[in-house]
Order: C-alpha cells, then sequence, then structure tokens
C-alpha cells in the first residue's frame, strides 16, 4: 500500500509539479541573508531611510529597535536614520515608528497608489525576489517614469537608485518559457549610461538594503531561533527521562 | 500484571524527577506569557521622557505636563510661596522626605533643583487622585487639596499630617537640558 | 463539619461534597484500557494538549488584538514586535492551528484504521464529527483576523459559497457578512465567535467525546472488546489502569510532539508559506485580490472538490457532502470486525484509496487549476466519495481474518 502511495505521488509530481525556472523574469538570483554581518545591515538601513522613506515606510518598525538589533546607539541612530519631524515640528523620536511625512492623498496623486508599507515586503516578497526587482529596471521609453523592470513587468516604481546603478537597457534572446513555448525574454542588461557605483559596488548595496528589509520584517528571527535550540535541548532531555519513566512502569505489563 | 523485580526507588526517582523538569518546563513557558503584560515598546515609546521650556512661566503659575500619562506639575514658586515651607513645616508628616519618593537631587527642603521650580507627580499617594492647586489661602488652607479625600500638601508636594495621604508627592526623575528646558523622565548625565 | 470525617482529611471532606476521588478514578486512575495501544493512539491527548494550547495562547493574544478594521492587521505586527514575547505566543497559536488539523487528521485516520466509530462507539464518533465541524469554523473564523490579503479574500470566496443556496442565497451571504463586503462588521462578529461562542461548544463537545468514550471504553488495534474478559473484581484482564501507565507513556508522545511543534513554531513558522501564507503578510485590500488565493492547507481537500464540480451548487452540495458522509459512516459499515488487521483485503485497498485521494485533493487544492489538474481532482474526488460507497458495498458480505477473542 505504501509503494502505491509512493508510486501515485512519484506519477503526480511532476504533472502537477512547481514548473520552475524559464519564466520571464530577469534576473533570477538566489541570495542568502547573513543574519551576524550588522555592518551590512546598517549599511542597508541607511540605504532604506535616504532612498526608500521618502515614499515608502516601515511603520511597524521602530527606529530604536532597529539601533538596538543592529548595534547602533540612540544617538547615532538618531543622527545618522531620523531625517522626519513629529507633528510637533520636533526630531521625530528614537522610539517612534519608521513612518514618513507623505499623507495618503498626495501619494495617489503621484503615483497612482500608495506606496506599500515595506516592514514585511521580505515576508511577501521573498528576499531573492526583492534582490532581483530592485535591480532589474531598464530604459523603456514608453512607460511613464521612462523605466520598465525585468522582475515587475509594467512597475509603477520609479527607479530611484539610478543615480548609483546608471541606466541599463535589456539583451533579448528566444528562451523556452514553463509551457514549452518559445518566447522572447531578457536574458541581461548592458550599461548606456553608467551610475556613481560599479555592478558589483551596486549588487552589494542592493544586497545591503535587501538584508535590512528581510530583517526589519521579522526583527527577533534570531531571538527565536536562539530561544528554539534551548526549548529543543530541553525537550531532548526531558524526552530522555520520560522514555526511561515510561519504560520503567510498563516493565509490569511485559 | 506482577510487580515482582519492581525498584521501587527507581521508579521513585523517575516519576519525581519528571514531575520535576516537567513543573521546570511549565514555569519557563509561563514567563514569556507573563511578560506580555509588560508595558509594550509602544507604552515604552509613549512614555519616553518628555521636555518643557519654562521660560514663559509667570510667578506662581502651575504647568501639568503629560508624562507615561501621568500628570506631571511644574510651579513657579515666588518668594512668598517659597517663605510658607519652613513655616508650614511643623504640621508635616516627613518634612525631611525620608519616607517618600525622589530623587536625590530634589530630597531637600525645597523639593527641586533650582528652588524656584518645583516639579512634582501631581497624583495622590493616596488612592491616586490628582489634587488641586491652591495658591491663594482659601478656608485657612493654601498649597495643594487633594478633592478625593481631603489629602492636603505644601508647596514642595509635602503631606500634612492627619490626612490619608501617607508620604510627600513623588519627584519624577528630571534634569535641566538646559537654563530654561527640563527634561522629565530621566535623571541627568552621571 | 461532622466527626465522621475528621479522620478523612481535606479529601475526604471535599468527596462528600463533589465527587472529586470518585471523578479521578472513573476517567484516570481507575479506566481501564487496553494494553496493547499503539502509535496511533497518542493522537487524542495530542489534542487534548494542542486545544488547551490554542485556548491559552488565544486567551493571551486577544490582550492586544483588536478586532477593528482599520487596527487589526497593525495590531498583529505590534504583538509581533512591541509586546514582548508577542511574537511566541502569536507563532505558537498559528502554528497551533495547523497542528491541530495535523493531529486531528491522524486521529481520525486511526478511528478508520480500526473501526473506533462501529458499533458501540457511533456516538463517540459523530461527536468527534461536530468537533471536526466546529474546529473548522473555528479555523476558518480565526483566520480571518489577522487582516491580511489572505484573510480577507479566503473568507470572501467561502462566504461567496452560501451564495449557491437557491433564492435565499444572496440574502444570506449579505446577512452573514453584515455588510456589501467582507468588513469590520464581518470581522468583529468572526472574532466574537472564535474567542467565545465555537471555543465553549469546542470544550462541550471534548467533554462529550471523552464521557462517550469513557463509558463504553476505547478500541484498540485489535479492534475487540477487552469488556468480555474479566477477574473477578470486573477488571478487564486486557486493561491496565490509564494512569499510572498510559499518562507515562503520553508523556513521551507529548514530549515527542512537542519537539515537532517548537521546530516549527522556532525555525519554521511560516511553513514555506503553508502555516502563513505569504500574501497574508500585506493588508486586506478589497480592490485587489491576490494573484492565486487557496485556503490553508487543511481546507485544501475539501475546496478541491468544490473546484472538480463544474458547477456552482454541486460543487458547494460536494464539499459538505464530504464532511457530512463522515457522519454516517458508523451506518454505512455493515461490517462486524473493527480492526483492519482482519478485515478483507478490499478493505484496505479501500483505506488506501481514501488516503492517496485525500493527500491529493489536499495537494491539488492548494494549486492553481490548469485542466489536467481538474481531471486529477475529480479523480481523486470520486476516491474520495468512493471509499463511502465502496465500504457500504464490501462490509455486507466481508471476508474477514479469524479475529482473536484475547489480546496477546
Amino acid at each position: 500500500m505504501k509503494k502505491t502511495l509512493i508510486v501515485m505521488i512519484g506519477f503526480l509530481l511532476p504533472v502537477m509539479g512547481f514548473a520552475a525556472g524559464g519564466g520571464a523574469s530577469f534576473p533570477s538570483d538566489d541570495i542568502t541573508i547573513d543574519w551576524d554581518d550588522k555592518a551590512s545591515m546598517q549599511r542597508g538601513a541607511r540605504t532604506f531611510v535616504n532612498y526608500c522613506m521618502s515614499c515608502h515606510e516601515a511603520s511597524y518598525s521602530r527606529y530604536n529597535r532597529v539601533g538596538a538589533d543592529l548595534e547602533i546607539d540612540d544617538a547615532q541612530v538618531s543622527e545618522n536614520l531620523i531625517f522626519t519631524t513629529d507633528k510637533n515640528g520636533d526630531k521625530t523620536k528614537v522610539g517612534a515608528l519608521m513612518t514618513n511625512s507623505m499623507g495618503a492623498d498626495y501619494a495617489s496623486e503621484a503615483f497612482g497608489i500608495i506606496p506599500p508599507d515595506l516592514s514585511l515586503i521580505a515576508r511577501s516578497r521573498g528576499v531573492d525576489w526583492l534582490y532581483n526587482y530592485l535591480r532589474a529596471f531598464y530604459v523603456d521609453e514608453s512607460r511613464p517614469f521612462g523605466m520598465n523592470n525585468g522582475v515587475f513587468d509594467k512597475v509603477g516604481m520609479p527607479h530611484v537608485l539610478a543615480d548609483l546603478q546608471g541606466y541599463q537597457v535589456p539583451k533579448m534572446a528566444m528562451k523556452v518559457d514553463a509551457n514549452g513555448d518559445q518566447i522572447e525574454a531578457i536574458v541581461g542588461f548592458d550599461i548606456v549610461k553608467p551610475g556613481a557605483l560599479s555592478k558589483s559596488e551596486f549588487d552589494q548595496t542592493i544586497y545591503d538594503l535587501v538584508g535590512f528589509l528581510d530583517y526589519v520584517s521579522e526583527p527577533y528571527r534570531q531571538t527565536r531561533q536562539n530561544v528554539g535550540t534551548g526549548v529543543i535541548i530541553f525537550l531532548f532531555l526531558f524526552l530522555i527521562l520520560a522514555y526511561f519513566l515510561k519504560k520503567e512502569f510498563w516493565k509490569d505489563i511485559n | 500484571m506482577s510487580s515482582d523485580g519492581v525498584d521501587n526507588n527507581r521508579r521513585r526517582f523517575l516519576s519525581a524527577a519528571t514531575v520535576v523538569v516537567g513543573a521546570v518546563g511549565v514555569s519557563a513557558v509561563a514567563v514569556p506569557f507573563l511578560k506580555t503584560w509588560s508595558p509594550s515598546a509602544r507604552a515604552r515609546s509613549a512614555g519616553a521622557p518628555v521636555e518643557f521650556n519654562i521660560s514663559k512661566m509667570e510667578p506662581g503659575q502651575q504647568v501639568i505636563v503629560k508624562w507615561r500619562g501621568k500628570p506631571v506639575w511644574i510651579v513657579r514658586r515666588d518668594t512668598n510661596i517659597l517663605a510658607t515651607l519652613s513655616s508650614v513645616e511643623s504640621e508635616l508628616s516627613d518634612p525631611s522626605s525620608d519616607a517618600s519618593i525622589q530623587p536625590e537631587y530634589a530630597k531637600n527642603e525645597v523639593r527641586s533643583i533650582k528652588p524656584e521650580y518645583l516639579v512634582v507627580e501631581g497624583v495622590c499617594t493616596h488612592l491616586g487622585c490628582s489634587p488641586t492647586y491652591q495658591p491663594e489661602v482659601v478656608a485657612g488652607f493654601q498649597g495643594f487639596f487633594c478633592p478625593c479625600h481631603g489629602s492636603k500638601f505644601d508647596f514642595a508636594g509635602r503631606v500634612y499630617s492627619g490626612v490619608p495621604a501617607p508620604t510627600n508627592l513623588p519627584v519624577p526623575p528630571y534634569y535641566y537640558v538646559s537654563n530654561d528646558v527640563i527634561r522629565i523622565g530621566e535623571d541627568g548625565a552621571a | 463539619m461532622s466527626n465522621d470525617n475528621t479522620d478523612k482529611g481535606l479529601l475526604g471532606w471535599v468527596d462528600e461534597r463533589f465527587p472529586l476521588t470518585k471523578l479521578w478514578e472513573e476517567h484516570i486512575s481507575k479506566y481501564y484500557a487496553p494494553k496493547n495501544f499503539n502509535f496511533w493512539y497518542f493522537f487524542g491527548s495530542l489534542n487534548l494538549l494542542v486545544l488547551i494550547l490554542q485556548i491559552v495562547t488565544g486567551i493571551f493574544l486577544t490582550m492586544h488584538y483588536k478586532p477593528d478594521g482599520a487596527q487589526a492587521f497593525i495590531s498583529v505586527e505590534h504583538i509581533m514586535r512591541d509586546v514582548d514575547w508577542g511574537w511566541l505566543i502569536r507563532y505558537l497559536h498559528s502554528t497551533g492551528a495547523s497542528a491541530f488539523f495535523v493531529v486531528v487528521y491522524l486521529h481520525m485516520f486511526r478511528g478508520l484504521m480500526y473501526g473506533s466509530y462501529q458499533k458501540p462507539r457511533e456516538l463517540i464518533w459523530v461527536f468527534g464529527m461536530f468537533i471536526f465541524l466546529a474546529l473548522m469554523a473555528e479555523a476558518f473564523m480565526g483566520y480571518l483576523l489577522p487582516w491580511g490579503q489572505m484573510s480577507f479574500w479566503g473568507a470572501q470566496v467561502i462566504i461567496s459559497l452560501f451564495g449557491a443556496i437557491p433564492i435565499i442565497g444572496d440574502d444570506l451571504t449579505l446577512w452573514i457578512r453584515g455588510d456589501f463586503v467582507i468588513s469590520d462588521a464581518t470581522l468583529n462578529r468572526f472574532f466574537a465567535l472564535h474567542v467565545i461562542a465555537v471555543p465553549l461548544v469546542l470544550i462541550m463537545l471534548v467533554v462529550m467525546h471523552i464521557i462517550a468514550l469513557h463509558e463504553v471504553g476505547s478500541n484498540n488495534p485489535e479492534g475487540i472488546e477487552i469488556k468480555k474478559h474479566k477477574d473477578v473484581n470486573g477488571v478487564p484482564l486486557d486493561g491496565i489502569p490509564f494512569h499510572p501507565y498510559y499518562t507515562v507513556k503520553d508523556i513521551v508522545g507529548v514530549v515527542s510532539f512537542l519537539i515537532l511543534f517548537c521546530g516549527v513554531v522556532f525555525f519554521m513558522p511560516e511553513m514555506g508559506g503553508y502555516f502563513l501564507e505569504h500574501a497574508n503578510f500585506i493588508p486586506a485590500n478589497p480592490f485587489k485580490t491576490p494573484e492565486h488565493i487557496a485556503p490553508v492547507w487543511y481546507f485544501t481537500p475539501f475546496y478541491a472538490i468544490l473546484r472538480a464540480v463544474p458547477h456552482k451548487l454541486s460543487g458547494v452540495l460536494a464539499m459538505f457532502g464530504a464532511i457530512a458522509v463522515l457522519f454516517v459512516l458508523p451506518w454505512l459499515d455493515r461490517g462486524k470486525v473493527h480492526s483492519i488487521r482482519y478485515r478483507a483485503n478490499s478493505f484496505k485497498w479501500l483505506l488506501a484509496m481514501l488516503v492517496i485521494s485525500f493527500i491529493g485533493l489536499g495537494y491539488l487544492g492548494a494549486l492553481p487549476p490548469t485542466e489536467l489538474r481538474t481531471f486529477f481532482a475529480r479523480v481523486f474526488s470520486l476516491g474520495y466519495f468512493g471509499f463511502f460507497l465502496g465500504i457500504w458495498w464490501i462490509s455486507k458480505n466481508e471476508k474477514t481474518k479469524p479475529v482473536p477473542e484475547r489480546i496477546l
């Protein structure tokens, strides 16, 4: 019976499988965020407040929490990460949420949509998608901001990091997609106007930024894993004890 | 079922050990549950120190500043008011603030850093009502009068004898950021 | 206090007023359970454990959660970030929901294997099915509360199912939502039902389930009645007191379960998007349906049956029928032999078909439909219902193996 099951599932997998790869999306690199690299996340935080936060918020996150987790003291947080003012006109406090002062009405008018909150973007999109998306803007005069994106077609967001990355155009080629059809797809980019950073420097900047977004999506992740390790070790010790207790009592039965 | 060859000591030891380890586990699980009741980061942020500029205060004026959701009074005491402090001392229950709550720098006769400015929590030490400021003599009394149960405090927040409130009004931690600005909620740089 | 019980101490005093010792003996220390319980018998006590876990974590979540369309999503992130240890309580609760269904499904499968629904345990099974139904209602309403995209659109789809009912359908959906779309009103009533009404019903049903069980006694992997052979004191010869033997055994089961459970809670709380779906990290937006919506994994088998039928009302009926048919199983199965160990091979094949169909449906229900997948969903739906038809058919003249009198 078990064999039947395995055979059935083995037969079904290719039929229903997660037909991965071969999509029109480019690039499609995978990254792993190093949560111990606080310096990288600090750089990412700085990129975030400088480039993203004029439109986006991380409104579930507090500055001082970011500071504590990324090993930046409150004074430095205030100096390097906070560029907004509170409703009294004073500089935003370190305990405040990471919001901006762009109202929803203004946003709707300027962009047609309200730029999404980015606190959880790494959990809804995944870090790989973000890493690819942020490097995939290319020149496309048919779009309102003159830019399109290889990962997110007809994206509404302007290429905010263009001064760092420069401008690029796509290289097209024929490719086989998931359904086995021939499609024309992006296979690479050519820089037509260089930015302030080289390709590897820019990739690192995006890696840092995505690392920060990953952090801010679940700031307690390392605590969670550390506590979990302790809990599992405790439970294993308890299991040994419980096993011997059971064995001792069940001597009566057998 | 037979109890032949049962090692009762081993059985008792294993049972006790399991109960103890289990109890340790359950207690450890209880800790995070209880800790969810501590002030959250939001509450802590809302309760962060507040600053107040005293330069525009009139002599005798009282302002109420909100800190951690509680009223904190700042009173600018002129020389007349300050003079009352020593004259009422014999009627007070804790004139030297030995049994009361205040930072070390406010444990003096005027209960403040600068005698002119009193900073004190406006919460009666009896049952938490907020007393009213009575700068002029009304019905033979001036100072702070608690409407709930009639407790009386002088202009340094010191409690009179023979009223329900047991101790003087607490003084919160504060310091002068500059000549004009008071920061309430934390001690100055140590 | 009378003089009679001074020597019996506090317990004696209580016992004269409340049957504490009697209850303890009837249900724990002198409840005689068959001595041959195997792995599959862990899941009853694990269900109780998860129920308690969900109630306790749920109570603590309500202390910080706000059932308000404008604040619900924010309050969940407030719990995750601002409340000390809030992330732990929330992950315990969200993982607990999935764990509940894992344990319930395995518990039900045990019942199918060993004929625990057969005479005289029909009511235990029926109460159990009501628990299953209440649990699905509880899970469905709880899933709306985080107020993410999947919460919103999942509820939208499921509530719309009631629209398939002729004549009253549209008015009924409107009444359930309390608004023209899923809204604050819906959230508020689901919250009330999720935290008070359904849990009360669940607890009551669990008590009835256990009382019924302890009335007739537990079944076992041999599927024979231990009460047929008793010693002079009336104690079943093949029975052992639940305490201490099964309490110490269940501790092993509980701790093993907790290791797996904590593995998920602490190291993979999203479970690759199956326990916490990726789109649910986006606040509910009534104007934008996510690209692909599927219910949480524990509903996908029934959802796949719904989609397999190309007609709205029939699909809904098939889906509810898939649950309803479980209720009448004790009367569909006309067999006298309980355990799979002594039943005909045809029963084993039927059960295998049910398991494969159920897992297959669950898998398909989580994926967007294609022509091929819909075909397989239909095959599996037939397989699912085929089990119930088949068991009615084969149990008439089943060629069973001889059943032993005693547990060896």
